[in-house]
């Protein structure tokens, strides 16, 4: 393309238009500390709705604690959620994590996938900056030693010993085959069950393997049968659970199907259509109306964002503990708050949140769920 | 024994659904020597334009029986696939027709990455369900199951090929194709409208490959806009294994591949006691594909054309 003048004095306002709106941003007044804080999660792409659901759940915090005024060590101090998009994909999830402390972010709220939170830690590992994921559960994310990486939801860990323990005890499954997708998550998650499992005493009769874009299970499946099984255990998300549910089904397959909060959503009945009567999943956390403030929060929420996806409770509970540990820090600076997040003894929407050494959630609940007349409902919470 | 059996059944289904892939790829191949990697996203555009209609239908006549819905939206997705097809063939392919082998094969990919791209904007991320209208019955043959489905899926694929066979073999436009695939030019002296019979190669291959598309997420219950990229790759391993541009050895090809893959992933675990697992069992397909080339380049009924490919 020629260079003409007309191009260049576009481009030129254009980039003074760029610097212009910058200077806007970190314009403050003088008694006012802006704090920034980054929300990551997916904003495009197959999980898009749950990724704005998160950074929601964030957001009113955010509005709250702001409009109530914040002051630290003397100073009023305005909150600023920076939101970013990492797409549900781990190469993504880095360079948004890089583009973050770029910017100077005091806290991470973030991210949704454990994928992505895992390869985004150590970033924020290596700048000094607290993070807290609303919704990883792989056991990794905290088994790295970092000491800026926190979560305020149950782990794999367990979440696996809850189905393992309940397949065996609560539906009385002797004989077990467990598949997984080979995802960090999935393989993860069936690890920790087929351990739990063995230890109340079931048998693990096969371990099959598939990955996260298959849509045939016939083989695995036709295996499975030949050891007789009475319950199958997947490890995996709702695309593959529920073909699967209708291919034992369809090969005559009556073992049960159990599953985590990979199977454990609407998507899940849609797919697997009538066959997902009966399947059983678990997911972390309390229903939404047994948490102690719930029912408050729903309404507050539906009210500003509508209908609530998941895990925003738990964004919002995020903030307040980073908030929390900002204010017994009297600071907002990483190095002072870090020193804060393991005294951490919050009562937030989805329950009382402590961390153990690790940046775990202490007694996170685990909910297990059955799908009855094409619904997910309630069986019992395991504390 | 009933397991083993189950496993055939298995093997042969997902083989029949590859088949029907795979003769889109050889007859274009059988005549342009192109390898059109863009077929796999035709078959998964059919899957989803079939979708679409079938839910359209049942919004507008809910009483309709099943079997005539899912044919409604067969019916058109195939004029659908035919004719982004023939699209493809007129502006992607034939402009480079006289070009090196490598362009229409790049050109090939980009169109296959362009569909997909296209399908995502318009169908979304999502993973689509299709609805259980059809008739779910089964048989049941020394404990082993076969489903109403799966037959018609198998009888479909072979039909298909005996009537393509039929076509390449005993008509005018047949004769017409056998002439172009051995040289375009003289076949254009003899007064064959080269062009035309291209154009019908690749319109009969979209044909099949929307049948194919709405039966595949028919028995998986569902479409993505990504599912047309594996069994594009498998149904193109599967055609040359058969022996790439020749129908029957697409049809053979497909039926080896499928029951070697549930075959393989059945019992590879119980064979090698655990070492290996059934995740690999989309590595037999790739592992065949690479044996095949490098012991019997030209497939198990191909014939040697050592000046081709």
């Amino acid at each position: 393309m020629p260079v003409t003048r007309r191009t260049l004095i576009v481009s030129s306002l254009l980039a003074a238009g760029l610097l212009v709106g910058c200077g806007k941003k970190t314009e403050t007044d003088s008694d006012t500390l802006v704090v920034k804080i980054g929300s990551v999660a997916p904003l495009t792409g197959p999980q898009a709705h749950i990724g704005k659901d998160n950074e929601n759940g964030a957001r009113m915090a955010v509005d709250e604690i702001n409009a109530q005024g914040l002051e630290l060590g003397g100073k009023k101090i305005q909150l600023m959620l920076i939101g970013e998009d990492d797409q549900a994909d781990p190469k993504t999830a880095t360079i948004v994590a890089q583009k973050l402390v770029d910017q100077g972010v005091q806290a991470v709220i973030g991210h949704l996938n454990s994928g992505t939170t895992i390869p985004a830690s150590k970033y924020y590992h290596d700048a000094g900056i607290p993070q807290i994921s609303p919704s990883a559960t792989a056991i990794a994310y905290t088994a790295q030693g970092y000491k800026t990486a926190y979560r305020v939801m149950a782990n794999d860990e367990q979440q696996g010993r809850v189905l393992g323990q309940y397949a065996v005890t609560g539906m009385g499954a002797k004989r077990i085959a467990v598949i997984d997708d080979r995802t960090a998550y999935g393989q993860g998650l069936a690890d920790e069950f087929e351990k739990a499992a063995k230890a109340a005493g079931g048998e693990i009769v096969a371990r099959e393997f598939t990955h996260d874009r298959a849509t045939d299970f016939t083989a695995i499946l036709t295996s499975i049968k030949g050891k007789n099984p009475d319950l199958l255990f997947f490890g995996g998300m709702d695309p593959q659970g529920g073909p699967m549910a209708q291919q034992m089904k369809r090969l005559g397959l009556s073992a049960g199907l159990l599953g985590g909060d990979g199977l454990q959503n609407v998507n899940f009945i849609k797919l697997a259509g009538t066959d997902a009567e009966g399947v059983t999943a678990s997911s972390p956390g309390l229903p939404l109306e047994a948490m102690p403030g719930g029912p408050d929060f729903k309404a507050k929420f539906e009210a500003k964002y509508g209908v609530i996806q998941v895990y925003a409770p738990y964004a919002y509970d995020a903030v307040h503990v980073l908030v929390a540990a900002m204010k017994r820090a009297g600071s907002s600076d990483p190095a002072k708050v870090l020193a804060e997040l393991p005294n951490t003894d919050h009562q937030g929407v989805t329950g009382q949140l402590k961390f153990d050494q690790k940046g775990d959630t202490q007694g996170g609940a685990v909910t297990l769920y059955r799908v009855k007349d094409g619904q997910w409902t309630v069986l019992e919470t395991v504390q | 024994m009933d397991i083993f059996l189950q496993q055939l059944i298995n093997g042969l289904v997902l083989g029949s659904i590859y088949a029907l892939v795979a003769l889109g790829y050889t007859m274009v191949y059988g005549i342009l020597e192109l390898i059109n990697f863009a077929h796999g996203e035709v078959t998964m555009i059919g899957a989803m334009v079939g979708l679409t209609v079938i839910g359209l239908i049942m919004g507008l006549a809910p009483d309709l029986p099943g079997i005539l819905v899912v044919l409604g939206g067969v019916l058109v997705a195939i004029p659908a696939c035919m004719l982004l097809a023939y699209s493809i063939e007129k502006v992607a392919y034939r402009p480079l027709r006289k070009a090196p082998r490598l362009a229409p094969l790049i050109t090939a990919i980009g169109v296959s990455i362009v569909l997909q791209n296209v399908a995502m904007l318009v169908w979304g991320r999502q993973y689509i369900s299709f609805p259980r209208i059809l008739p779910e019955g089964q048989y049941e043959l020394l404990g082993a199951h076969i489903s109403y489905l799966q037959i018609f899926i198998v009888v479909l694929s072979l039909s298909v090929m005996a009537s393509l066979w039929f076509l390449v073999q005993r008509t005018r436009l047949g004769r017409a194709m056998r002439a172009t695939a051995q040289s375009k030019e003289v076949a254009a002296l003899m007064g064959v409208d080269v062009d035309r019979v291209i154009s019908a190669t690749f319109l009969i291959g979209a044909a099949i490959a929307a049948v194919a598309g709405v039966m595949v997420s028919a028995y998986y219950g569902l479409a993505h806009y990504y599912m047309g990229f594996m069994l594009g790759l498998k149904a193109f391993s599967a055609a040359v294994l058969g022996g790439i541009g020749n129908i029957a050895g697409a049809m053979l090809g497909g039926m080896l591949l499928g029951i070697i893959e549930a075959l393989g992933a059945g019992y590879i675990g119980d064979i090698t006691g655990g070492f290996l697992g059934s995740h690999y069992q989309d590595v037999f397909a790739f592992f065949v594909l690479i044996l095949v080339l490098v012991l019997r380049p030209s497939g198990l009924l191909g014939e040697r054309v050592a000046s081709r490919a």
